[in-house]
């Protein structure tokens, strides 16, 4: 009975996630020439990897923004869940606001990406208010086709991702035990540390998890919004794959593949999501 | 921290409501400066200020002047995918949420295979896809690798959402109705279907934006035709003018109606279930 309702999942993840994953994983050691791929097994694709100065590159771009890009979030997302968990006072409001900060969510991840360009560009708004506050005598050039750009669009797209999570987490903790603390007159720095942060911390993990994989599996917004001066490893990959060099994309897939699912796989041990999500 | 209504708010609550006003000003502004420059003037350009306004923008999209790409057909072909991918997702993701109930063999390798679904990066999945279609001499089309490329990314979603609703049915109510004699059917129909319904329209909302927005899966496995996300990335990719808001500023408003209509329905459920009847203790 539960394999039968479980089995229209698993058949699509097998056809269209599974088997995908191993034919890269096979072409990753194929023969190519510039008009087609040839059936072989060589490691030379992966030699090209790890012996290339530009993966070192790639990868310590991936992880820049992947670390900076966390540490926003987690920030922001807590402080969010934390004032609609523990401050916002009716379930009305509580809901009404939560309302507001998915809406966005469920809009164009491209279009939000793109709806920066007005506001960083050399004649955008925020130069605007920068020169008519006399903060600089010259348009500032750094804010759009930069890095700060696109770690402001992934803040922008993933903050959520995260928040939700650790709403989710906060939801659950015993406002009694907020109440005793209080009683007990611990002050709200201390209930925070002591009680709110250790049980948001499946929260934050699994928002991790996919705040994480998200910035690494970015290829399009580094593009668009470093204005093609940044690269991260998918970036390559994407580059590669344009160029129908597929043996040696698939080889660096499998190495980023890899790395994604040793991080995922460390932050689970810390964490049983599916016993979060149930409980 | 939180105290009964009537006490003071401690400062700490004015600093957060600050912090939080400014995080939605951050989520929305910049949505706002795409719908207001979309309506700039003809000889206006990608920022303020609006030189006069227009509706020009919007001709060029429904246009067929070859500047930009065939939108129409693009946005209907986004919309049919949309409202099937999200039917298909509703229905494999209750399936399979009512089989994680219980233990079977496989239950946690299936589990963390849509884990890693979701987790993966998104073009992996597109090229694995289209890789396979290639070696298999399969052509690659909307409806079948694109399909197909979608769902890894709705399920996985779909099931979060599935077992946050289904992870909280209280048993006892299944266990009454069998105790009553109910078929297995009738037990779904009339008892867990019913009590998990707004979080089944949650699921189809999901369904239905993540499909209807999803690009880095689809681009490698739609085939000869784009669908809207591509189109957009293809005139981000090429000159950029004020078209591109205009754009934006439609495929907004179809995702703000999908959402206000998953809402309505859900706060409709909701209340019908809170003043409808009492609510079993």
């Amino acid at each position: 009975m539960s394999w039968m309702q479980a089995a229209p999942l698993a058949l699509v993840l097998l056809v269209f996630f599974v088997a995908p994953l191993v034919f890269v994983f096979v072409v990753s050691f194929f023969d190519y020439d510039r008009l087609a791929i040839y059936p072989a097994f060589l490691l030379d694709n992966y030699a090209d990897v790890f012996t290339s100065s530009i993966t070192l590159q790639l990868y310590s771009k991936t992880f820049e923004y992947a670390v900076i890009v966390e540490a926003i979030t987690v920030a922001v997302g807590f402080l969010v869940a934390y004032f609609l968990t523990f401050h916002v006072r009716t379930t009305a409001w509580r809901i009404g606001l939560l309302v507001a900060c998915t809406i966005p969510f469920f809009t164009s991840n491209m279009i939000r990406m793109i709806s920066w360009m007005p506001f960083l560009g050399r004649e955008g708004i925020l130069n605007d208010v920068v020169l008519a506050m006399r903060l600089s005598k010259t348009p500032l050039d750094f804010l759009l086709f930069s890095d700060f750009a696109v770690i402001v669009a992934y803040v922008h797209i993933l903050t959520m991702m995260m928040a939700a999570p650790i709403v989710n987490s906060m939801s659950k903790i015993d406002k009694a035990l907020i109440s005793a603390a209080r009683d007990a007159g611990a002050s709200e720095f201390q209930i925070v540390r002591d009680i709110v942060l250790p049980l948001s911390r499946t929260g934050v993990a699994l928002g991790s998890a996919l705040v994480l994989t998200q910035t690494m599996g970015d290829y399009f917004i580094v593009h668009v919004l470093s204005g093609g001066k940044s690269a991260g490893v998918v970036s390559a990959i994407a580059t590669q794959l344009s160029a129908f060099e597929y043996p040696p994309a698939a080889a660096s897939s499998v190495v980023l593949l890899v790395v994604v699912v040793v991080l995922v796989g460390v932050i689970f041990r810390v964490v049983d999501v599916r016993k979060e999500l149930a409980g | 921290m939180m105290t009964e209504p009537g006490q003071p708010r401690p400062k700490s609550f004015y600093f957060l409501a600050a912090f939080f006003a400014a995080f939605l000003a951050f989520m929305y502004g910049p949505m706002l400066v795409i719908f207001i420059l979309s309506f700039q003037g003809e000889n206006g350009g990608m920022s303020f200020p609006m030189e006069g306004t227009s509706l020009l923008w919007f001709k060029q999209l429904l246009s067929d002047t070859g500047r930009v790409g065939d939108i129409p057909s693009a946005l209907l072909r986004s919309l049919e995918m949309a409202v099937l991918a999200s039917a298909l997702t509703v229905v494999i993701c209750v399936s399979a949420g009512l089989a994680f109930r219980r233990r079977f063999p496989g239950a946690g390798l299936l589990f963390y295979t849509a884990v890693a679904s979701l987790v993966m990066p998104s073009l992996f999945v597109g090229f694995g896809i289209a890789l396979g279609f290639k070696q298999l001499g399969w052509r690659t089309s909307l409806f079948t690798s694109g399909l197909g490329a979608q769902l890894t990314w709705t399920l996985p979603f779909g099931l979060m959402i599935t077992f946050a609703t289904i992870g909280r049915f209280d048993r006892r109510y299944e266990e009454a109705a069998t105790d009553l004699g109910a078929s297995a059917w009738q037990r779904f129909k009339d008892i867990i279907l019913p009590i998990i319904m707004p979080g089944v329209v949650g699921v189809a909302l999901f369904g239905f934006t993540l499909s209807y927005d999803e690009f880095p899966r689809s681009q490698l496995t739609v085939g000869a035709v784009n669908t809207l996300p591509l189109e957009i990335w293809a005139m981000t990719t090429a000159a950029i003018s004020p078209v591109l808001f205009a754009l934006g500023t439609v495929t907004t408003v179809v995702s703000f109606l999908v959402l206000t209509a998953a809402i309505a329905i859900i706060g409709l459920m909701v209340r019908r279930r809170s003043g409808g009847r009492a609510t079993p203790a």
